[in-house]
This record gives structure tokens, sequence and C-alpha cells, in this order.
């Protein structure tokens, strides 16, 4: 079991500096750099100092350098200086990862809540009406365009009915969270309906649900002791991988509710050229990425003892 | 017919790529405004009527004749960039399942590594390095989104390429490619179409996902998603600029989703995997 772990955590290391390495030759290698950006933005800008700045940014040092330099700068826990306000990366991100973190718990919330039910009533009235429905429902939360969604959310409860803001943080109160909370999970809310819905279909024709039925065990019984946690299996995968992949998910529910998140950073720094803050804005969102699914590998070795020992 | 019928997915699917297209071939003969050119300050902003369907935006720009020239961007950059993404995948999957050892571990990694960035997180770092407009989006987009089919594919293959119609290639004295190409591809072809159909509406969205953001095409072409880019700033006085290129992404997403379901249940009768 320790052994599984030390892989997957190797595997990650690996994951996460291919990933640094690949943004820092895309934004070096790429001509257009943070200055040229600023002289566009600027036409008036001296080149003299245009090449000062540089020369301050280290942004005329060979790549290779620059590289080495920032990795080993990760390793002490430092993301650097952004470009644009000299204020340390990991500063910025700090509170920004709270919000988009409390962002994406609260969409999965709301995903879990509608979509685990979804699924299995669709399941237990396997072609009926409901589960048609139910079915139709769930590839139309898979197909609605997210910031769109948000914007009748934001028509209805905001501007017609007046119940909750249009968009912004606000003190942090709920009441600024539902909308983008609900506007973010409508896709996993989809997904983890039909995957319930297949994953209980799956189970419920398994031999030993045959047994158990025919050794008298009554239905409630069954559906708590074997179908539910059996089905629970691929249920938590795709919870997992749908969790892991929401603080990237949100970039664009997050700029469209002014969310002070890592994903509407990423975008204002993505404009400006701002690589340092980029880099750290992507590192944040795979990190998280492989925790979550590193904690749902170790969540099945804890549930099924089957893993464990092969 | 009739059995097109009992399959609802397909058929409604169908029919909804169907309607897309052919609105994107004849935009010219359905528009009754010019996209682009036919912008009028004195009709800004006007509510849906008979002359302007679904209104117009707050250059007067006549909405409906804008989305329905908008199909032509969103077929040609999802059809173009999931053609990309299924060479590449494919190309790789397909090479690492047959010839395994370091190459398969290589693809392997470089597989997790795309799968750990979302892919619009990549497509967004891209599209600031290149620029907006089509071509970026076709590099960003087409070379972002190919790890499911590179999966597909090299599981496909791994349970192939021991099937005895490979084996009695590899004795005719056939080289790897051909191999691959001629026997392993038309095998699995299968499964990558239900995945690249899919794909097509993923990618349609996502390209209307960054030209919301203002990093996909350029203004003013009509591309559905800059359309509801100033949106959110309209919706008090004209809730109609926000409603109507919306629903063309989902009713495109939705047809290509439902096409692709659709096939699967075609393609595999058990319906076991009814997902």
């Amino acid at each position: 079991m320790a052994l599984v772990l030390l892989r997957r955590l190797l595997q990650a290391v690996v994951t996460v500096a291919v990933v640094i390495t690949l943004v820092f030759l895309i934004f070096s290698v790429i001509p257009g750099d943070y200055v040229s950006s600023l002289m566009a933005e600027k036409r008036s800008l001296d080149p003299a100092v245009a090449e000062r700045i540089a020369a301050e940014l280290h942004l005329n040092d060979p790549v290779p350098l620059r590289l080495g330099q920032y990795l080993v700068g990760i390793l002490h826990g430092d993301l650097g200086l952004s470009f644009a306000t000299q204020q340390p990366v990991t500063e910025m991100l700090g509170g920004r990862i709270w919000a988009s973190f409390k962002l994406a718990c609260a969409a999965m919330a709301c995903a879990i809540v509608t979509g685990l039910p979804l699924g299995y009533i669709a399941a237990a009235r396997q072609n009926r009406w409901i589960d048609g429905l139910a079915m139709v429902f769930a590839v139309s939360g898979l197909s609605v365009p997210g910031f769109w969604f948000g914007l009748l959310l934001m028509y209805v409860f905001s501007l017609q009915l007046g119940w909750l803001p249009t968009f912004g943080y606000g003190q942090g109160g709920i009441e600024h969270l539902i909308l983008p909370a609900l506007t973010l999970g409508i896709a996993p809310m989809a997904l983890l309906a039909r995957t319930t819905r297949a994953a209980v279909l799956e189970t419920k024709t398994a031999d030993f649900i045959r047994t158990a039925r025919s050794k008298g065990m009554s239905e409630g019984r069954l559906v708590r002791k074997h179908l539910a946690r059996n089905a629970f299996m691929l249920i938590l995968t795709m919870i997992g991988l749908q969790f892991g992949s929401m603080m990237g998910g949100s970039v664009v529910i997050e700029s469209l509710f002014a969310w002070p998140g890592v994903g509407s950073l990423l975008i204002q720094s993505v404009g400006l050229r701002d690589i340092p803050v980029v880099q750290g804005c992507i590192l944040v969102i795979v990190l998280f990425f492989l925790i979550v699914n590193t904690l749902v590998d170790v969540a099945y070795l804890l549930i099924d003892p089957r893993i464990r020992y092969k | 017919m009739l059995k097109l019928l009992a399959r609802p997915n397909l058929a409604t699917g169908g029919a909804i790529v169907l309607i897309a297209i052919l609105v994107a071939v004849f935009a010219p003969l359905i528009a009754p405004h010019d996209p682009i050119t036919d912008a009028n300050l004195m009709f800004a902003e006007t509510a849906p009527d008979a002359d302007f369907l679904m209104g117009t935006d707050e250059q007067g720009r006549d909405i409906f004749s804008r989305i329905v020239y908008g199909a032509r961007i969103a077929l040609t950059i999802g059809l173009l960039v999931e053609l990309m993404n299924t060479i590449i995948g494919v190309a790789l999957g397909v090479s690492a399942g047959y010839f395994g050892g370091w190459w398969d571990e290589f693809v392997q990694g470089l597989t997790n590594v795309m799968l750990a960035v979302p892919t619009i997180v990549f497509a967004l770092a891209l599209m600031a390095v290149l620029g907006p407009g089509i071509l970026s989006l076709l590099i960003a987009l087409g070379m972002t989104d190919w790890a499911y089919s590179c999966r597909i594919s090299r599981a496909q293959v791994l349970t192939m390429k021991s099937r005895p119609f490979v084996q009695a290639a590899r004795t005719m004295g056939y080289g790897p490619v051909h191999i691959m190409a001629r026997e392993l591809l038309p095998n699995i072809a299968g499964p990558l179409v239900v995945v690249a159909t899919m794909g097509i509406g993923s990618a349609i969205m996502a390209e209307a996902s960054l030209s919301f953001l203002g990093l996909g095409v350029v203004p003013p072409a009509p591309s559905w998603g800059s359309m509801l880019a100033r949106a959110r700033e309209q919706l008090i006085v004209a809730p109609w600029v926000a409603v109507f290129p919306g629903l063309a992404i989902f009713f495109t997403v939705l047809g290509f989703n439902l096409l692709g379901d659709g096939l699967r249940d075609l393609l595999d009768p058990q319906g076991r995997s009814k997902r």
C-alpha cells in the first residue's frame, strides 16, 4: 500500500515539473514578452526604458538559467515577483486560493445533492418516463455553456426577482456564492447523474446482488450493504475527477461573476503576460487536481480491500 | 426511418447537427442582414420584432443574422480542432499501444500531464502567446484536447494486437506502419468516432468560452462566444443579446452530444456502457 502511494506521489511530482517547464517554455520561446506587451499598450514607452525594465526583470537571461532559478525557487516556496506589481506571487495567490476553493466546494455540493438522487431515481425507474426526463436533463446540463447559464441565472434571480446580488464577492457571504456555485455545478451535476445511473444499473444486475436477494435479504439492507457500497466506487471516481478539475474549470465562471479567485487572476495576468503570476495560477490548478486525485486513490485503498492486496 | 425513431438520441442529435450544417452552408440565403456591416446606431438594442427576429446588439446589428453566420465559425473551428486532436491522439495512442516500452511510458506520461491541466487553461496560455484569432484558436485547441482519443486508441490496440489478423499481417511481412494504419485503425474506428463526435461539441464550447473572454475570435467576426462578451453589461436593457447566441451554442453542442450518445448505443448494442 505504501509502495502504491509512493509511486503515485512520484508521478505527481514529475507531472508538476513537466507542466511548469512546458508553460515556461511556451512563454519564453515564442516571441512577445511582458515588455513588448507593455510597449504595445503604452506606445510612447522609450526603448531605453523598455531595455531597463527587461534587464530588471531578468528577461534577457538565457531561458535554461531562468527556468532553473524558477524551479529552485519553487522548492523554497518562492514563486517569484509579479512583473506588473512587484508583489510576491505567493502573496497574490493566498487569498484567491481560498475564494476558488470555497466556490469549488459549494459547486460540488450542489452537484452531489442534485446529481446523485437524480441518477439513482433514473436507475430505479429504468426506461420509464422519469428516467428519460432525467437523462434529457443530464445531457442538457453537459451541453449548456456555463457562462451563458450564469447570465440567465443572473437575469432571473438578480435582475428580475432581486433575490441575489449579480456578481462580486461582497463580504464573502453566502448570498454572493449561490449563483456562481450553481453555474459551476451544472456540468458536474449532469455527469454525476449519468455516472450514478450507470453505476447503479451495472451493480444491480451483478451476481452478488442476485445472491443476496435470493437468500432473502430485505431490499433496504440490500441497497445499503451491497448496492450503495459497490456503486459508490464508480461514483467516487467521477466526483474526484470533477472536483479536481474544478479550480481550472472555474476560470470562465469566475470572470463572469467577478469572483476574486485563482481563475480570474489567471485571466488578468494572461492578458498582461505577467508570466510569474500565470505560472503560479497554473501551478495551483495542477496541484489541486493532483492532490484531489491522490486523496481519491487513498480513499479507494481504505474503502475497497480488494485493491490493497493486489 | 422507423428504426431511426426507435433511437431518439441518434435521430435528434443527427437532426440538430444537420440543421446547423445547413444553416452554415446557406448562411447568405438565410440571414436577412449582413452580420458585420449592417451596423446602425439608430436601431441599437432593438427588441425582437418582425425585422430583427432576435433583436439587435449595441451597434444595431441584427442578432439573428450574426447567429446564422456564427454557425460557420463554430462548425469550422469545431471540426478542424477535433480533426487535429483526433490525429494527434490516435497517432500517439496507437503507436504507444503497438510498440509499448519506453515510448508507451512517455506517451502515458504526456497524457497524464494533459489531463492534469484543464484544456481551457492550456488553451488560455497558448492564446495569450499567439494572440487572438482563428488560426491561434486552431493551434491552441487542436493541440490540447487529445488525451481521451489517445487513451481509447491505446486501450483498443492493446486488446487487438495479439489477435490472429494482426499476427497474420506480421507473418506476411507487413511493417508496423502498415499494420497500424491498415489493420488496427479500421478496427478501432468505432469508439473513436464516438469520442470525436462529442469532441466537436466540446471544441465549439471551448471556442465560445475563449471568445467570451476576449481571447478567441476577433470582433467584429460573429462568433457566438464573443457576441456574449458584453451581454452582462446589457442584461437589464437588452436581455435578448444574452439569450439567443447562448441558445445557438447550447443546441449545437447538445446536437453533437446526442449524436455521440446515439452512435455509442448503436456500436455497443448490449448497452452496458450507457453513460
